[in-house]
């Protein structure tokens, strides 16, 4: 119950971890209760096609889907498919699919690759319109969440039949032609081993509902750093180039033309593939890139396996990475895991760290826990930490993208103090001087930093480069070397150049587009000239469902983009995402390819098919449809399977990362962590200020009464939680906020822990992420924040060396596995 | 875990709390936020505030003293008044001024005549007070210029009387239950123990004189008065009673007792004249310090605040006809 | 004197996110000080408060009071009022767990029509400005610390150290140039409201009558009213709970109401000691 619960119209407590069961069930009472919008759904879905034969469910597995591989936990998708459509390759993948090798696809790149669209599926699939064919995709929908009924959501998250009853009118009242409904999330939902499969099940709910495409619809994710979308846009993400275009692979991507083949012959946008990724290449490579050199696509780095965060840690650890640059995150103590984090660092031969300021992942050498428990000593980390000062938002120009896709532009207010400098200046400088030192070299190796277009205008005393001009080389140029105004203007031959397709048209006739400020009051309620959204300045994506297929609005008061017939195009408050003289009518020609291949009514453009996925053939690597699997820590059982947990859940078998037996009675109680007002993630930028650090002073965890009387905890006191990870201390808020739930029969109950603490600053504390232990997504490499299990004592936690003797005498008793639970 | 629902709505039984605290359910059923007063507790000091209560009592009323026995040649008792109107005149100023945020700025007192302000009639009132007393002792104990001496004399006498009742209005206008709701008995109560100190004084200097008179009409009108004070005051009477406060006046009442009865007997053993001298003073400087921590008392407890005043509410409603919230 | 304003500060719609307090501190450049009853950073056990209450480097403070949800009334936030969404809003009758309620409320000083710390300020330190707001000058302040018990709300104090007596000013320097208070420019859901007072009270009075139609019956207006024993606040609140529970007096009367009454008692009291004295001389008679 949180400050956001407290102005709610409906407080829902439950169970962490436990949503897929929730909107299951409301998926569910959708479907047995006819309640979805059954034109919507026939026109806009692929709740008709037929699947292939040889899928199974788990209704049929008991938890497990079809093409389980037990010895390296992954999936083979292939009998996921539509019937008589032969999968093709996953756009913007080229690993998941064609060769039948789940766990490479799992390591190389996730779904996250699929970020401004879906997984193609060749051809278009066997239909039946009148969706009673059991293997139609509604049918095996209504069977696949047939047992997820009140009574199971009572069971399982600790939902009274009653309160789910109120939630589950409310959203299907306020959905329809007249009215539309939307999810807003964050971690709650993305903190989980099944992240993906709960944004899936809210997906699926709201595609039934009518809910996407539509004004006050969608399934927002509130997402959380300032320009954090923009950073998974332009990423930094270790599988993914600009535009989603998927990082190439080492072994399967050999040139150019095999990259783009599985997308040159797919449908839908993704098939203009090769222009994305020439107009890249000629970006980063201008004049060098040409048509004979493939246009330097071996200059880019390839993939040989998974080198996300943990996996890097866990190298890190094991000596074999030398050197790493943390820019603006403290993992030491914002990470799952963070003992595992801060051991990676001591491993480390040399450590870069830019920040605001002096951060726990800066300090550990010197002052982290491990040298108070007489782990490490100062003496033998060989880590050279070199700290350069960063320059904050307010010292320097730049973007942020929300979670609207908007681009906003912000201006330097103020010059960054003393030896601070931007992240552009950083990079702008370190790229000229590393180019400066290989200019006269001969070694292939060096060719593409020689070659790599590095010429932006600087301006003022330590001589910044110019932001808007990095803005403009994102959004491309033609070639009269004239910005673009869109990125249908894009070509595959070299004569454009774009540093991020979905960017282009943010600096269209060459006027930065993100800085526009016209307020809302004097303009279309849709305020299009606030900002900038990609693509094309959109702002709702795949607009063109807020009509019907004829292309009439649903309804006037849900009225949003529609068909002129006079002037023969698309038209309405914003940007039709739909090729404006495309008509309702247009049916694709026999083997047409691209968007052509898309009829006039299908609405979801980026999807190779056309249609929004109630069920996915292809592109999730822990199955087509979502199901309910326990947290990789859990107090109880599966009620919904046999199956545990995530079968395809990712795990780190590492002595350092110890995780707890099913219903263990020695870690009895559910752990979640969260968020305060008062301070910002790992708690550089809060813990350092007084006026935050007097609101909230201290790291507490709060617990309900009843809780508090089990365990003897007192308001205000002390109370030491502990992992098979580690132990940390905290004060106790005892509140009536926390409540115990009754899961499965059983009296469950929850431990709330904000994160934000560490050694450092005004406010110092122990971390929560010492107790998290991890296991990921398969999908997308998340870690799992929101729940696990751990024990919770009256009285602080002992210090030094007697620190670890005792989480060891609870790993003892505990039995704590190091292996993964549930694969039988 | 009965701390733990510090934060839970157990907190509208008006339940003290705090780190894990214990709790005691006060008999006044009333709600508070989490048992925290509602007003601010004075930050004035002990002893400064009391000294200052009680020395320009004692001041206010030798002052007076002085001033007849000047009129009616009582040279000893003109003496000893005179001093100790000055003394405590200056003692107490002293006091304020210590007691104040920024001393430095003492003489901002004076800088406006404000009759809202208590404290600012009553500067207006010390300050030619404690510069008269103080000439009038001057000359006492120099020999010198007498007239001048008489005059100031005649001057402290008749700012005297207003010097023991003001500090009384002092505590009363403020929001502290403890004093607001005693303005009416409160003077006097002062009044009496100014008169008390000083004709105990006065008694020692002169067993026979007018002083027995004095001492022995202000011990009574002190304990008369504070016993009407307590008895009307109800709820907040509690603070009179309890605590540290009860027992400061209980024995302020006791001793005051003894040095009116020691008065009274001075006439025939004159010793028992210097004991009235010291009981009586001592009676007054503990009421003062008494009254001061009964305030504080009522100042620190939000029952004292809510539950008067949600009387009055309801009495209000019932008058008006409206229905209770 | 140009126009009353004041704050009208909506409690239903506060979210507790403290933007008030930081931007009166930063604003007004006041030190980070312990919680009220604390003498270092630590966590009070008062639910999200650990603010305490209003101080002199502290001039504005979020309560936090959880409570059971009172029978049949929608949370604090719901869009009383608006079309009616078919949304759940009635609180369940059993009144599980699932029904607490949680309120926040954002203190402040009320700038009392009859302020009772100007009233009894012997130095006139504190005064009465233009914008019918009370504010004390700093420079004038010599610390005697009588405001501090005058004010019935336990609002102004002495900063230690410092010893002079601090309060909110509603950002008088702002007001001067035309800017709205720190506190109220930087609340996210408007539930601090600044401008002219009468404009104030009739926006309360509508919000409040919503809030009653929608079933929240305990809301209330508090320090609205001029015939309150402050004459009315220039600071008024939407409440949904008794007064007291968010540390607030349910009758606050400005002291300085009963002064005639003290001076005359006083005065009386004064000519009592002047009587006794007389008398006592005149019955001992002229020394012989
Ligand atoms: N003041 C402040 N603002 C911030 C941040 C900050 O640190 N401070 N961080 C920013 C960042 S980086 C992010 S990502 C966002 C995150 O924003 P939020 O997602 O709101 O962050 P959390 O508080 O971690 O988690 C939200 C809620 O998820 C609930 N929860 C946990 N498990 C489950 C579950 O299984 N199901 C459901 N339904 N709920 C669950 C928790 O009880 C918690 O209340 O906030 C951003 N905004
Ligand atoms: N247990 C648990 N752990 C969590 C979460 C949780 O809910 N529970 N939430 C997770 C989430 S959603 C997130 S996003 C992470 C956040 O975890 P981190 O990103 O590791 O934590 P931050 O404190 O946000 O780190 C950002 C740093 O960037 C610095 N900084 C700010 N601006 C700049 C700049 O312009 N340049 C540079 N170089 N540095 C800058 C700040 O000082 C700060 O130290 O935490 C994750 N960890
Ligand atoms: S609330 Fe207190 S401090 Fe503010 S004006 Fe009224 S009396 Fe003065
Ligand atoms: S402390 Fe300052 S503001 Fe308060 S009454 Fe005394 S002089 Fe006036
Ligand atoms: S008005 Fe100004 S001084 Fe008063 S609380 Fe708001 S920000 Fe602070
Ligand atoms: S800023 Fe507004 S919403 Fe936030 S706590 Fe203050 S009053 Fe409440
Ligand atoms: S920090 Fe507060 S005000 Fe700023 S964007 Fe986030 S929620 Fe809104
Ligand atoms: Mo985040």
């Amino acid at each position: 119950f949180t400050r956001t619960s407290a102005v709610a119209d409906l407080y829902v407590p439950i169970r962490a971890g436990t949503d897929i069961a929730l909107l299951g069930g409301l998926v569910h009472h959708v479907l047995s209760n006819e309640l979805y919008f059954r034109e919507y759904v026939l026109a806009y879905t692929n709740a008709t096609a037929i699947i292939d034969e040889e899928f199974k469910d788990t209704e049929d597995l008991d938890g497990l889907f079809s093409g389980y591989q037990p010895e390296d936990g992954s999936y083979d998708p292939g009998s996921w498919q539509y019937d008589g459509a032969a999968a093709a390759a996953a756009a913007g993948n080229r690993d998941a699919g064609t060769e039948q090798d789940g766990q490479h696809h799992k390591d190389s790149a996730g779904p996250d690759a699929y970020g401004s669209g879906g997984a193609p599926i060749g051809a278009h699939a066997k239909r039946d319109e009148s969706m009673q064919d059991p293997r139609c995709v509604l049918q095996i929908l209504k069977r696949h969440f047939a047992r997820y009924t009140p009574e199971m959501v009572h069971e399982v998250c600790g939902i009274e039949p009653a309160v789910f009853a109120r939630f589950a009118d409310a959203l299907t009242s306020n959905s329809g032609r007249e009215r539309t409904s939307a999810f807003a999330y964050a971690v709650g939902w993305t903190h989980q081993s099944v992240a993906v499969q709960y944004i899936r099940t809210a997906s699926i709910l709201q595609t039934l509902l009518g809910n996407i495409g539509r004004p006050g619809g969608g399934i927002l994710a509130l997402r959380g750093h300032a320009s954090i979308q923009g950073s998974t846009d332009i990423p930094t993400l270790f599988n993914l180039l600009p535009g989603y275009i998927p990082m190439p692979h080492a072994h399967h991507h050999q040139d150019l033309a095999e990259f783009v083949a599985a997308d040159a012959g797919s449908t839908g946008f993704w098939g203009n593939m090769r222009d994305y990724t020439v107009s890249l290449l000629k970006a980063w490579w201008g004049d060098a890139a040409t048509e004979d050199n493939d246009y330097c696509f071996d200059y880019l780095p390839r993939l040989t396996g998974d080198h996300g965060t943990y996996t890097t840690v866990a190298d890190q650890i094991a000596g074999k990475v030398p050197g790493y640059f943390l820019i603006g995150e403290n993992p030491a103590v914002g990470t799952a895991n963070s003992r595992m984090q801060r051991h990676g660092l001591a491993s480390l031969e040399w450590l870069v760290v830019r920040d605001l300021v002096q951060i726990e992942s800066a300090t550990f050498w010197k002052d982290g826990p491990e040298i108070a428990t007489g782990e490490q000593r100062t003496e033998d980390i060989g880590t050279e930490v070199f700290f350069l000062p960063a320059a904050a938002h307010t010292e320097k120009d730049g973007s942020f993208t929300n979670t609207q896709r908007m681009l906003q532009w912000h201006r330097q207010a103020v010059e960054p103090p003393a030896d601070c400098r931007s992240e552009l200046w950083f990079y702008y400088h370190l790229g000229r001087r590393l180019q400066a030192k290989v200019a006269g070299s001969t070694d292939e190796r060096d060719r593409p930093l020689q070659q790599l277009t590095w010429d932006y205008p600087t301006h003022g005393r330590h001589e910044d480069p110019s932001a808007e001009a990095v803005l403009r080389e994102i959004n491309g140029t033609g070639p009269d070397g004239a910005a673009l105004s869109s990125y249908t203007e894009l070509a595959g031959d070299g004569s454009t150049r774009c540093g991020c397709w979905i960017y282009c048209g943010v600096y269209a006739d060459e006027v930065n587009q993100a800085d526009r400020r016209r307020p809302g009051r004097e303009q279309s309620w849709v305020a299009p000239e606030w900002g900038w959204a990609w693509p094309a300045n959109r702002r709702i994506l795949y607009n063109r469902a807020s009509a019907d297929p004829e292309g009439r609005p649903w309804s006037e008061r849900k009225a949003y983009v529609w068909w002129d017939p006079e002037a023969e195009k698309w038209t309405g408050h914003d940007v039709p995402d739909f090729e404006v003289g495309k008509a309702p009518s247009y049916r694709p020609p026999e083997g047409a390819k691209a968007q052509d291949a898309l009829s006039g009514t299908n609405a979801f453009i980026m999807q190779s098919d056309g249609l929004a996925w109630l069920y996915a053939p292809a592109g999730l690597v822990d199955g087509p449809l979502p199901a309910h699997y326990e947290p990789y820590e859990s107090p109880v059982r599966n009620p919904v399977y046999e199956r545990q947990d995530n079968p395809a859940m990712q795990c780190f078998e590492h002595p350092e990362n110890p995780l707890h037996p099913v219903g263990s009675e020695v870690f009895p109680f559910v752990l979640t962590t969260y968020r305060l007002a008062e301070h910002h993630t790992a708690g550089g930028m809060s813990r350092s200020l007084p006026y935050l650090v007097e609101l909230q002073p201290e790291p507490f965890c709060e617990v309900s009464p009843e809780l508090a009387d089990l365990r003897g905890l007192m308001n205000g006191g002390w109370a030491t939680l502990t992992s098979a990870r580690s132990a940390i201390e905290a004060r106790v808020l005892v509140t009536s906020r926390m409540r115990p739930l009754t899961v499965a029969g059983q009296v469950v109950h929850q431990i709330g822990l904000p994160y934000h603490w560490g050694g450092n600053g005004l406010s110092t504390g122990d971390s929560a992420n010492d107790l998290l232990g991890v296991a990921l997504d398969p999908n997308v490499h998340i870690m799992t924040t929101k729940a696990a299990t751990c024990d919770i004592t009256a009285g602080r936690r002992p210090r030094g060396p007697a620190l670890l003797r005792h989480v060891e005498a609870y790993r003892e008793r505990a039995g704590s596995r190091i292996d993964r639970e549930g694969d039988q | 875990m009965s701390g733990g629902r510090a934060t839970t709505p157990v907190a509208r039984t008006g339940r003290r709390r705090g780190r894990g605290e214990t709790l005691m359910v006060p008999e006044a059923e009333f709600s508070s936020y989490y048992g925290r007063p509602v007003i601010k507790e004075p930050v004035w000091k002990v002893p400064d505030i009391p000294a200052y209560l009680y020395l320009g009592g004692l001041a206010g009323a030798s002052a007076v003293v002085a001033g007849m026995a000047d009129a009616t040649d009582r040279e000893a008792l003109r003496r000893t008044s005179r001093v100790a109107a000055a003394g405590g005149a200056l003692v107490s100023v002293g006091a304020l001024v210590h007691d104040l945020g920024r001393p430095t700025r003492f003489l901002n007192m004076l800088r406006v005549f404000k009759p809202t302000s208590p404290l600012s009639v009553g500067s207006w009132i010390l300050a030619p007070f404690s510069g008269a007393a103080t000439v009038a002792a001057a000359s006492e104990l120099s020999g010198r210029l007498p007239g001048l001496g008489r005059l100031a004399g005649a001057g402290a006498a008749v700012l005297g009387p207003a010097m023991t009742t003001y500090t009384a209005v002092l505590l009363a206008d403020t929001a502290v239950p403890g004093w607001h709701e005693t303005h009416r008995e409160l003077p006097f109560v002062f009044a009496g123990s100014a008169l008390a100190s000083a004709g105990g004084l006065a008694v020692a200097v002169d067993p026979t004189g007018p002083g027995r008179g004095i001492a022995v009409a202000g011990g009574l009108l002190e304990l008369a008065a504070s016993e009407r004070m307590r008895s009307q005051l109800g709820l907040v009477g509690e603070t009179y009673r309890d605590g540290r406060a009860g027992w400061v006046l209980r024995a302020s009442r006791a001793v005051t007792a003894a040095g009116t009865a020691a008065a009274l007997a001075a006439r025939r053993l004159p010793a028992a004249g210097i004991a009235s001298a010291l009981l009586l003073n001592a009676g007054a400087a503990s009421l003062r310090y008494g009254v001061f921590e009964a305030g504080m008392a009522s100042a620190r407890d939000p029952k004292y605040t809510v539950v008067p005043q949600r009387e009055r509410l309801a009495q209000a409603r019932q008058v008006s006809g409206a229905p209770p919230l | 004197m140009t126009e009353r304003v004041g704050f009208f500060t909506d409690t239903s719609v506060c979210i507790g996110c403290k933007a008030c307090e930081v931007a009166c501190k930063t604003w007004n450049a006041l030190p980070a000080d312990p919680a009220q009853g604390h003498t270092d950073f630590e966590l009070t056990g008062m639910s999200y408060d650990n603010t305490g209450g209003l101080g002199a480097s502290t001039w504005r403070h979020v309560a936090f009071i959880e409570q059971p949800r009172p029978p049949a009334g929608p949370p604090a936030g719901s869009p009383a009022g608006s079309v009616d969404l078919g949304m759940p809003g009635l609180g369940t009758p059993d009144g599980d767990r699932s029904e607490i309620r949680w309120l926040m409320s954002s203190d402040v000083c009320k700038h009392c029509t009859h302020a009772a710390c100007l009233d009894v300020c012997p130095t006139g330190a504190l005064v009465r400005t233009e914008f019918g707001t009370v504010i004390v000058q700093d420079d004038v302040c010599n610390g005697c610390g009588y405001c501090i018990p005058a004010c019935p709300y336990g609002v102004i104090d002495q900063r230690p150290g410092d010893g002079g007596a601090f309060k909110c000013t509603m950002c008088y320097d702002r007001q001067g140039a035309g800017l709205t208070p720190a506190c109220a420019q930087a609340c996210p859901t408007e539930s601090i409201q600044y401008g002219p007072l009468e404009e104030l009270h009739e926006r309360a009075a509508g919000r409040l009558a919503e809030l009653q139609e929608a079933g929240q019956t305990q809301a209330r207006l508090y320090g609205h009213d001029p015939s309150d024993g402050v004459g009315g606040d220039g600071a008024f609140f939407l409440l949904l709970d008794e007064p007291e529970v968010y540390g607030l007096p349910p009758d606050p009367v400005v002291t300085t109401r009963d002064l005639p009454v003290m001076w005359r008692n006083a005065a009386a009291a004064a000519a009592t000691v002047a009587g006794v004295v007389l008398a006592a001389f005149a019955s001992a008679g002229r020394r012989r």
